[in-house]
């Protein structure tokens, strides 16, 4: 892609303090480029870092080390002027729409909390017509602002929950697990609305969820992320097709596809153990204690973050020539633990 | 329109890779027709301040020696409450079993006493949950709570019991058992909480395991794990399980026979091939159009439009009409029969109607 990145995220980390002097990474130097229009979804499993990544991405969590530009501007480092303006143009949409709605509030009220934050509209009537616009766009009708979030469905209220998000008109949002806590069925409305709106309004996606069948469909580019780090990073084509890192290669075999004559014939490979803990994570490689490949190097050296193929990232020594040239490398699998 | 959604879902069923089909069958077991359990017209309610919730409405199948039989649909059609009912574990009040039988054993269920279904639960039927930290008592070391019920249904002695459970922790893949017996539940990451329990449910050797999405909570990676435990386990023991979940993938993977409930009924039953191939219920088959496939490029997602009914005043027809884009006038007013397609596929539609074929031709 040749025009300049609308996000750029570089060697971004994020630590919490947890006591005692320990720190736990949840996440530790990602870097990815995301360009307008396009929908980049990050992946990984539970604990990965995915959330604390679009937190700290739209600056709701500080930084400890890297940096986020936003058209250019660090985002961490705004007047209280500048970030109220960011505000408007970066929106994120939560997993919960139980939770992420006031029970309290009319949804007129929820729709217009950022308007008024924002002094957007001047007379009742603007803000009105505005918010049966913006019900109209998610899907639901004007009748439906003077309800309570309680007598919506889960899809509804994630519809009203899209609404708030777009009050502002914004450029860029994140959806943090926008579909998980939905029926199958509700899933599809979503993304269908989600895609809808971004080809009407040119809308940037940051699209956060741990179902790679979904975030395949909906995604241009994937990222991948394990225990902190980006592990890989191409098209969603690409990553289904010719994934590099042995543990995209673990999650997309993991995945169990609903075809039974396909799913009953493939070959699964089963990663031995779980998730090491982030606030002591393995040295070298951080996937290295689960990998079926793993070499000595991989305890030894943490990988370079390395462009394979025009815009296909990876960091695993088993695509870093120069390592496996190396005479010292042991390349025989050592199998661990 | 009507008819390409119908062609959509048979396109579904025609892209299958032609090399598959010749293999196909080839790693399908044959099932006993050995009855373990049999639900006869369920009918299960509850009192709540909105009014009754009317739960289930009429819920009937069976279960054979040694299957896998998966129950599916959206939140809130009945499918825990199934499998609570079974399990004689529905709350009364709120709930009330109204009518319908669950027989097991020449007994039925629904009628024992208290201390009648003790003596089965986590005997002869085990259960476990999508939260392993519900059924694991989190001040007790894990040997004690393996070794708990079968101490008392099988009257050994500790060391006996210890051992079995150091076999059952050995079945489920936990490294290390003797030592880990003296752990308690905080000491293991959530994948292993899930396979003690599961350790647990199968010590007393039951014939039928109900597990109500058992891999919910769990990362894909360790869903892998604990689906392949399953398949193991079931080969080994011969169990009979029960699989409550809403992931068409790990139904491909692990289920022998299929029911898709909708708004408290069974509508479809059949074979795992036939409901994934041949569906025939358009609730089925809207099910299997709204989920993306890894595996496929770039297929538009078709969703069901709209939600599932109120089951405080559940439609009389069938409750599928509201979103069924092929409904006609007699689907709203009369509940369809069951149709009996091939010796175990069964649907309750009108399109099955001979009269519903003059409509869409
Ligand atoms: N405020 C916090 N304080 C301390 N630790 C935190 C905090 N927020 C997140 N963490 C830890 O950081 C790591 C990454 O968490 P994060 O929520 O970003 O993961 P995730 O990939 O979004 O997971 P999930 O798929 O479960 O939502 C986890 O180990 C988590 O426990
Ligand atoms: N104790 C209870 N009191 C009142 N209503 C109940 C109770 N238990 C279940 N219900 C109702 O019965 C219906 C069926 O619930 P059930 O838990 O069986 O759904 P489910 O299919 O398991 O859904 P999910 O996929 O969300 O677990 C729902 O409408 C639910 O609200
Ligand atoms: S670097 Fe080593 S341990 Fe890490 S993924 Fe590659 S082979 Fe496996
Ligand atoms: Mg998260
Ligand atoms: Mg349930």
């Amino acid at each position: 892609m040749t025009q300049p990145a609308l996000l750029s995220v570089i060697e971004l980390k994020r630590y919490f303090d947890v006591g005692r002097g320990d720190q736990l990474k949840a996440v530790d130097g990602i870097s990815f480029d995301i360009y307008k229009g396009e929908t980049f979804g990050l992946v990984g499993e539970s604990g990965c870092g995915k959330s604390t990544a679009g937190r700290t991405i739209l600056g709701l969590y500080n930084k400890t080390d890297g940096e986020v530009l936003y058209d250019g501007q660090s985002v961490h480092d705004m007047t209280s002027k500048e970030r109220r303006h960011f505000l408007k143009r970066m929106q994120m949409i939560f997993q919960d729409p139980y939770a992420s709605l006031n029970p309290r509030s009319t949804v007129y009220e929820i729709i217009t909390e950022p308007m008024q934050i924002h002094g957007l509209y001047k007379t009742k009537k603007e803000m009105r017509n505005r918010v049966n616009e913006l019900l109209e766009d998610v899907g639901l009708s004007g009748d439906h602002a003077n309800r309570y979030p309680h007598e919506f469905s889960g899809g509804q209220r994630q519809r009203i929950g899209i609404a708030r998000s777009l009050a502002l008109d914004p450029e860029f949002i994140i959806a943090d697990e926008p579909i998980s806590a939905l029926d199958v069925s509700v899933q599809a409305q979503v993304v269908k609305l989600l895609q809808r709106l971004q080809r009407e309004k040119g809308l940037t996606y940051l699209f956060i969820a741990h179902d790679l069948s979904m975030v395949k469909y909906i995604s241009d580019r994937i990222g991948v992320m394990y225990l902190g780090h980006m592990v890989e990073l191409t098209t969603s084509a690409q990553l289904y097709e010719k994934p590099l890192h042995p543990y995209t290669e673990a999650l997309l075999s993991a995945i169990p596809i609903p075809d039974p004559d396909i799913e009953e014939l493939r070959e699964r490979i089963l990663l031995q153990g779980e998730l090491p803990s982030p606030i002591n994570p393995p040295s070298g490689c951080v996937f290295r204690t689960r990998c079926p490949y793993a070499m000595q190097v991989c305890a030894e050296l943490k990988p370079k973050w390395l462009e394979k193929e025009s815009g296909h990232f990876v960091a695993c020594h088993l695509h870093d020539e120069k390592v496996m040239a190396r005479n010292d490398t042991i390349v025989v699998p050592e199998l661990s633990q | 329109m009507n008819e390409h959604q119908f062609d959509n879902a048979n396109a579904l069923v025609c892209n299958r890779n032609e090399d598959l089909d010749r293999q196909k069958g080839k790693n399908r077991k044959t099932v006993s027709t050995e009855k373990v359990l049999t639900v006869e017209e369920l009918h299960v309610s509850f009192k709540t301040f909105g009014g009754e919730v009317q739960a289930l409405r009429g819920v009937s199948f069976e279960l054979y020696k040694g299957e896998t039989l998966a129950i599916v649909g959206e939140s809130g059609c009945g499918k825990s409450v199934t499998a609570n009912t079974i399990m004689g574990l529905i709350p009364q009040p709120p709930g009330r079993i109204k009518n319908g039988k669950v027989l097991f054993k020449g007994k039925d269920l629904t009628k024992l006493s208290k201390a009648g279904l003790r003596k089965i639960q986590g005997v002869d039927i085990s259960m476990i949950f999508q939260d392993p930290m519900t059924a694991l008592n989190p001040t007790l070391q894990i040997g004690e709570q393996l070794t708990e019920g079968y101490r008392t249904h099988h009257k050994v002695s500790k060391a006996n019991a210890r051992e079995k459970a150091i076999e059952m922790l050995e079945l489920v893949g936990i490294p290390n058992p003797e030592e880990r017996l003296k752990q308690y539940p905080h000491q293991f990451s959530g994948g292993m909480r899930q396979r003690i329990v599961i350790a647990i449910a199968l010590i007393c050797e039951p014939e039928l395991l109900i597990a109500d999405e058992p891999t919910t909570a769990l990362d894909v990676t360790i869903q892998a794990q604990i689906l392949e435990l399953f398949n193991e386990i079931q080969e080994k023991t011969g169990v009979s399980i029960i699989l409550i979940t809403h992931d068409l993938g790990v139904v491909a993977k692990i289920a022998d026979r299929i029911a898709v409930m909708y708004a408290g009924k069974v509508i479809e039953i059949g074979e795992k091939r036939e409901i994934f191939y041949t569906p025939q219920h358009p609730y089925t088959k809207g099910l299997l159009n709204s989920v993306p496939r890894l595996d496929l490029k770039e297929e538009e997602l078709q969703p069901i439009e709209g939600t599932p009914p109120d089951l405080f005043a559940p439609p009389v027809g069938c409750p599928f009409t509201a979103r069924c884009p092929f409904a006609m006038d007699v689907c709203d007013r009369v509940y369809p029969e069951t149709t009996h397609l091939t010796k175990n596929h069964a649907v309750n539609c009108w399109l099955q109607d001979e009269r519903a074929k003059l409509v869409f031709t």
